[in-house]
């Protein structure tokens, strides 16, 4: 188990070029690269155990809910949760919908508190929850330099009581990490509310703890920690989904359907409408099981050496404006950045002719994007397979961008 | 051993070419129209850029001056600045029948999948503009 270089050997994909160079790939943030394990995990569900799971008597129905429920144990103890508080979705926009269906017959009807930090996937759901139930939406106040804490919290305390608390535990621009945990403990104890983490940036980073965060609800995404598409993961903490109406419903997550009414399945189930990417669940476990078997801890501490890396060389290039923290300290490896005020589209299109792989965009934080008061940035964002020779494919191409448009 | 062009210096040729870069850093009938007839402003959705377009249009009905605003990249910049070039003058349904082969041509690359948005952002601008008048 290796990082950097010797890590690429493990992803097929690292041995096919872009622009007849070395992939470099920094969009991680966006999703990450597969191993060969991952691909071989469902594969393998495919060739030997598919079946429906968990419909019917026979062998393979009973294999496949196996695997299923074994995925379901290995995603809740790499957050330390339970089995029966994980439910499966298929992406972490598709866990805050969910939330955002069934949580208002459960809360209070006050503000929805937010931040302009979010990625679309949580800032949109609640905003349609706002529109269909008329609860107003609140935006906690941060600078794009610092963390959000529950400093940031005590500043509107006086003025609001919201019924919920939405919050990024890792800022997908900025790559900030917020101190959710502090801000939980004071949304339950201030506001008596639940809070709700997004943990898609964090969650394939650095470790989670649900029980130390002591969030209520916690989504992150199966495809950008080594993960297939396709399925993400609602961390619903002990006695909420007896409380929670189901979202979807449908096959799979009734308990007794009569001509006029049904109940529903208890535990995760009752959230689980429909037969599920079983094969896409394997994987995740897979990819779980090779990210322990590193440890995320060190994977952590290797992100945090190419972001300082970075920063020193971005900060050594005239003329280009790096966003967020003023260091590595408390980011996860997320890095957003402009070139004397060209479009971060050109900055990557130029960068992709070098093989290297950026996103250039407004990564789906247009309200963060106006607070920058930039338009879009360019992005590099890393994971356990990157290295320093990826850097500098990314200097070099940096350079190659001033040259082209003589700035 | 012969030598071919390297990715780089294509790239130099075909997609960044100087005349696209000239009109990126001046592009032509820059800035609002204070008494524009037609007025549309048109976004991309991926990236957030969003180039608009003021129309006035003389007493004979044609395209008199055109203004550009808005924030866009290199490629969506050029060719709605070479795509203005075009519009004085024209009738609105002349204006209305240039084509997208056309803004290419303009362009004079192939701007590929990830970039034709960019390319066409103007030219999409334009015929949103074109039906206010026609609706």
């Amino acid at each position: 188990m290796a990082l950097g270089k010797s890590a690429r050997k493990e992803f097929p994909i690292f041995s096919r070029k872009v622009n007849s160079r070395r992939l470099v790939y920094l969009d991680n943030a966006a999703t990450s690269q597969k191993p060969q394990c991952v691909l071989d995990a469902m594969s393998d569900y495919y060739k030997r155990h598919n079946g429906n799971p968990g419909r019917g008597v026979h062998t393979l129905t009973a294999e496949a809910g196996e695997e299923y429920e074994k995925a379901r144990e290995e995603t809740a103890r790499f957050i330390g949760a339970k089995p029966n508080e994980i439910v499966f979705t298929c992406n972490t926009t598709e866990s805050i919908n969910l939330l955002s269906y069934v949580l208002p017959a459960e809360i209070s009807h006050g503000p929805i508190l937010l931040s302009k930090m979010e990625h679309h996937s949580n800032f949109v759901p609640w905003q349609q929850m706002s529109a269909r139930t008329g609860r107003k939406l609140a935006f906690v106040p941060f600078d794009v330099t610092k963390p959000i804490t529950a400093k940031n919290l005590e500043k509107i305390n006086s003025q609001i009581t919201p019924s919920l608390l939405t919050i990024a535990h890792a800022s997908n621009v900025l790559g900030t990490i917020n101190d959710v945990e502090e801000m939980a403990r004071f949304a339950h104890e201030n506001w008596k509310c639940p809070v709700v983490v997004d943990a898609a940036q964090s969650a394939p980073h650095m470790k989670i703890d649900v029980r130390k965060m002591n969030c209520d609800f916690l989504a992150f995404s199966g495809h950008k920690m080594l993960g297939p598409t396709g399925v993400g993961v609602l961390y619903m903490a002990d006695g909420l989904m007896e409380r929670l109406p189901p979202f979807m419903t449908g096959g799979g997550q009734i308990g007794r359907v009569d001509d006029t009414a049904s109940t529903w399945a208890d535990g995760p189930a009752k959230f689980e409408a429909g037969t599920p990417d079983v094969a896409a669940a394997v994987g995740l476990a897979e990819a779980m099981r090779y990210i322990r078997k590193i440890g995320i801890d060190k994977i952590h501490a290797h992100e945090k050496k190419l972001v300082k890396k970075t920063l020193d060389m971005l900060h050594g290039i005239d003329g280009i404006e790096v966003y967020g923290l003023p260091s590595e300290r408390g980011r996860v490896g997320v890095i957003s950045f402009n070139v004397n005020g060209l479009h971060a589209h050109d900055v990557g299109t130029i960068l992709d002719r070098h093989g290297v792989e950026v996103r250039a965009g407004h990564h789906c934080a247009q309200p963060l994007m106006r607070q920058l008061n930039v338009v879009s940035t360019a992005r590099a964002s890393f994971y356990l397979y990157n290295d320093m020779d990826d850097i500098t494919a990314l200097e070099e191409g940096l350079r190659e961008v001033k040259k082209i448009f003589s700035v | 051993m012969a030598s071919s062009p390297s990715p780089l210096s294509s790239v130099r040729e075909q997609l960044y070419r100087a005349n696209i870069l000239e009109h990126y850093k001046k592009p032509h009938h820059w800035g609002r129209l204070p008494k524009a007839d037609l007025s549309h402003s048109e976004s991309n959705p991926v990236c957030g850029d969003e180039i608009g377009i003021d129309i006035k249009l003389g007493h004979d009905g044609r395209i008199q001056a055109v203004g550009l605003f808005g924030s866009g990249c290199a490629i969506s910049t050029a060719s709605a600045s070479m795509l203005s070039d075009r519009l004085i003058g024209m009738t609105l349904a002349q204006a209305a029948k240039i084509d997208k082969k056309q803004v290419l041509a303009d362009l004079g690359i192939d701007p590929g999948p990830t970039r034709m948005r960019c390319a066409l952002l103007g030219l999409e601008g334009l015929r949103k503009t074109i039906s206010q008048k026609t609706r």
